[in-house]
This record gives structure tokens, sequence and C-alpha cells, in this order.
């Protein structure tokens, strides 16, 4: 069997305090356009960072140092890669525009009453979504002009929500929270009444401390979840039909990943090949992978590679590049990004 | 601010004696790694003043040396304090303080757990959960009130 080995190709510094999460511009390192990532921190700035074409080397291309009075907590591409959104402990959430090289920026949501903890656009960019430490979710209708209209305002969550995340290919919205649970969100009819139509939480096999991410495989059809409580959970769902007013709409419990790390998992992202990354406060990066071998019962997954002491302190963010390479960037608490390749050992 | 002390007559215990610290047996070696101790650790904390009296975290027994776990080698500390009454609504200061003057004192590759001790307080479970959720930590001092508290408690531990 091939050995697998995550090669570190950069170290990125810049930030003066922890990195708490990165995110990867979609529709760069494909046709010659350079690969390209924002990052954000809690010395209340965000850095976008671009790859040298021919050099290969990363550097800082641009450092956005307002309008955030606070913490950035996490950042998000629209998929069409032209704007970014960034959410701060300071309440609000920022639009960004890449004009001409310079990013302006264009819009500011306000309303959380307290800190923005993550933003998330949907697949075809017309819905964002954000949430907070005030327990609710809000989604946002994205207008011509840069207008953003508050379209719903969801309440259920019973302490904060951590982070926000569409389906990627259904107008179906996913949160997760402190209150260990994970809730699913959907438009019920149409007239933007948006309601919790599952809630995913102890008594259905979930988890028992609070729940940091969640990231969905290609197809849509199966999810992570990584939590406090040490363990990752997949789950499952099928695509019913539009009948009964579209897929993947009830989840359950395909199987728990236990033993992998050894404090809090804050980061879990799948690749477009099948490979999930964890990223976790013991400094360690673990990936799995899909095992086809694995019993009559039905794949489950098996740990590929684990990489311990990643970082020189708790690693915040994990996620996969949309380029050709397998490129894996990691976030961390020591203020630094680093950028990954994962390579065969011959 | 509070009117009302919390806990308006707390009993005061002596300050424990300043132990000198021995020095290890082999000490031709000045470069040689001295690993942090418990008693380093309780140093660290002891002078830390509670946020409703103008005592020290050990004259009030809220934390005491035995209550300091640590391993230098994997780079890990527990502490568990001991609210002096069981409502105690100041719990989470204290968790915040012993947090900070921990995060501000230690190697950033130490790991810190910071709780209240098993039976000591009404709500234990929610706030071992609060003090440990890095992300609440990092917007509590954020919060300019928050900090301040934080940083009058941890005056008198600067020497």
């Amino acid at each position: 069997m091939e050995r697998l080995e995550l090669k570190e190709i950069q170290r990125l510094e810049g930030h003066t305090d922890r990195v708490w999460s990165l995110a990867w511009n979609p529709v760069t390192g494909h046709n010659g356009v350079p690969l390209l990532f924002a990052s954000c921190s809690g010395d209340k700035t965000i850095r976008i960072w671009e790859q040298n074409l021919s050099s290969g080397v990363w550097s800082t291309k641009a450092v956005l140092d307002e309008p955030h009075t606070r913490t950035v907590r996490s950042c998000a591409w629209s998929p069409s890669g032209k704007l970014l959104a960034t959410a701060s402990f300071d309440a609000t959430t920022a639009i960004w525009e890449n004009v001409g090289g310079d990013y302006e920026c264009v819009s500011t949501l306000e309303g959380h009453e307290h800190e923005v903890k993550s933003v998330s656009w949907n697949a075809s960019g017309n819905l964002l979504a954000t949430c907070s430490r005030d327990k609710s979710v809000w989604i946002w209708e994205v207008l011509p002009g840069n207008e953003f209209e508050c379209v719903s305002v969801l309440q259920g969550h019973t302490q904060d929500v951590k982070m926000v995340k569409w389906h990627p290919t259904m107008d179906i919205l996913f949160s997760c929270s402190y209150d260990n649970t994970i809730k699913v969100w959907a438009d019920e009819g149409d007239s933007d009444d948006w309601q919790c139509i599952q809630t995913i939480g102890e008594p259905n096999n979930g988890h028992t401390s609070t729940v940091w991410a969640l990231s969905f495989n290609a197809s849509g059809d199966k999810m992570v979840t990584c939590s406090d409580d040490l363990t990752l959970k997949i789950w499952e769902s099928e695509n019913i039909g539009m009948q009964s007013g579209g897929g993947f709409r009830h989840w359950r419990h395909f199987c728990t990943l236990t033993g992998y790390h050894d404090r809090t998992i804050f980061s879990v992202h799948w690749s477009r090949e099948g490979i999930f990354a964890s990223g976790a406060a013991d400094d360690a990066i673990r990936l799995f992978v899909d095992d086809n071998e694995s019993q009559v019962d039905g794949p489950l997954y098996k740990l590929l590679l684990k990489k311990e002491k990643a970082h020189d302190m708790d690693i915040n963010s994990v996620q996969w590049s949309p380029g050709e390479k397998p490129l894996l960037a990691s976030a961390s608490d020591d203020g630094t990004i680093k950028v990954w390749e994962l390579v065969s050992q011959r | 601010m509070v009117s009302t002390l919390i806990n308006a007559n707390p009993i005061i215990y002596e300050k424990k004696e300043r132990r000198t610290r021995t020095s290890p047996p082999t000490t031709n070696d000045d470069y040689a790694v001295e690993p942090i101790d418990q008693l380093e650790i309780f140093d660290i904390l002891r002078d830390i003043k509670d946020p409703e009296h103008p005592y020290s975290l050990e004259e009030l027994k809220v934390i005491t040396e035995d209550a300091v776990e640590v391993d230098d080698h994997r780079s890990y500390v527990r502490v568990t304090f001991t609210p002096t009454v069981e409502h105690c609504s100041m719990a989470t200061i204290i968790g915040l303080c012993l947090r900070v003057k921990l995060m501000r004192s230690l190697p950033s590759r130490y790991k810190v757990d910071i709780r209240v001790a098993p039976g000591s307080h009404a709500t234990e479970a929610a706030v071992n959960k609060q003090l440990n959720d890095k992300e609440r930590v990092a917007a509590a001092l954020e919060n300019p009130n928050l900090l301040d508290m934080v940083d009058e408690c941890l005056a008198p531990s600067y020497n």
C-alpha cells in the first residue's frame, strides 16, 4: 500500500494574534488563475494570501484592517469568488468586493446583538447565513447593488451558535452550537418561512458537548461534525426527490470516530476526493478516508494519516484547496498558517 | 456594581509559608532544563485577589497547592478551584483570572484546563464548560469591563 505524507510547503507569518479561520477562493487554482485564500485573526485583520504562479511561493496580497473593531472569527467567499464575507466579534459581518485587485468593503451587515461567529453563502450565491452568541441564525438575501436584506431570524438554539453551513447543492442550512446540537433549517413553502426541520442531539447519537464545525462530502449525502466531546461523527441522508420538497432533509447517524484527538476538535473539512481532515487543540491534524475493505456492514472510515505537532499550538481551521493539487491549509493559535501537500512517499 | 456581597463574611485562612525552592541535585549545568512543577504554578496563582474581597485566593482557600496538577513533559496543567460559596456568581471571574494569569506566565506550548472542585458549585458543569471554551474566553477578554476586573484581581500577583 502506498504511504501518504503531509508535506509542509510553506509556513505563513503575518498575523499578530491567533488565526481563527481561513477560506480558499473557490474560482482560483484553475485555468492559470493563481491560488488565493483569506485568513482572519484575533488581531482584528483579514489577510489575503496568493501563490506566485512561477515560484510557487505564497505571500500577502492585502491586509484588510478596517472596519472590524474586534476579533474576526470567520470568513467565506461567494461561489463566484467575487465577494468575501467576514464575521466579527464586533457583532457585524462585512462584505468585501475585489475591485481590480483592491478589496473594498461594500456593505456591513448589522443586527446581531453579540459576536458573529460564522458566515456561509449558499450554492447559488443569492443567500447568506450568519450566526452569533445571541443564539440566533440570520438569513440574508443578496440584492443587486450589494444590498443585503435579512429575510429570516431563526431562533431555536439554546446557546451560542458556533457555525452555519449551507448544503453544497440544496438551499438547506445547517447550524451547530454550544448547546451540543446540530439543527437543519429549510424554507417551508414559498413565503420565506424558514423553520427548523430537524434537531440532531444526544438522543439521536449526537454529540455530548459543543459542536464546533461541520462539512459535507462532494455529493452532499454525507456530513461530518466535530466536537469538544473529542469525537467526529458522520451523518447520512438521501435525496428523496422533489415531490416532497427536495432531498437531504432528514439525517441519521452513520458512524462515530473516537480516540483520534485528545483535546477539542475545532475543525473538519471534506475534500472532493473523499478525504476529510480534522484539526484540534492537541496541535494535530488527522486525515480520514472511506474504508472500502471494511466489514459486510458497509463502508466505514479509517485513519489515513496523522500529523502530530502540525503547529506549536491549537489548530482552529483546516481547509482543502480548490486547485488540482491536494493542498491543505491550517490556521493556528500560534499565529501562523501552514500550507501542506498530500504526497505519496516512495 | 454589585451592592451586596455574594459572600459577606468569608473565612480567612493563614497564608502558607513560602518554601524556598530547592535546587536540583545536579547544579553544575546552568543550561539544564528545570521542569515546571506544582509549587511554581501555585506561586504564580496564590496572590491573585478575590474579585469581591481584599484577600488573596490562597487566603480564602479558593486554591491550594494540591489543587494544581502539572505534567511538564506533556505540557499540561489542570487547576481545580473551590468557590467560597456554592452559588458564587464570581466563579467564572475567578476562573478567568486563573486562566489569564497562566496564559501570561506559562510557555505557549502549555495546555490548561480550569475547573471548579466537584460538588463545590451549583452550576458546576456550566461554569466548567464556559471556562474551557476558548472562543468565549477570547470574547470575554475583549470586553473592557471584564478585562479591567481581571486585571485588578491579577495586579497583586505580579512582583
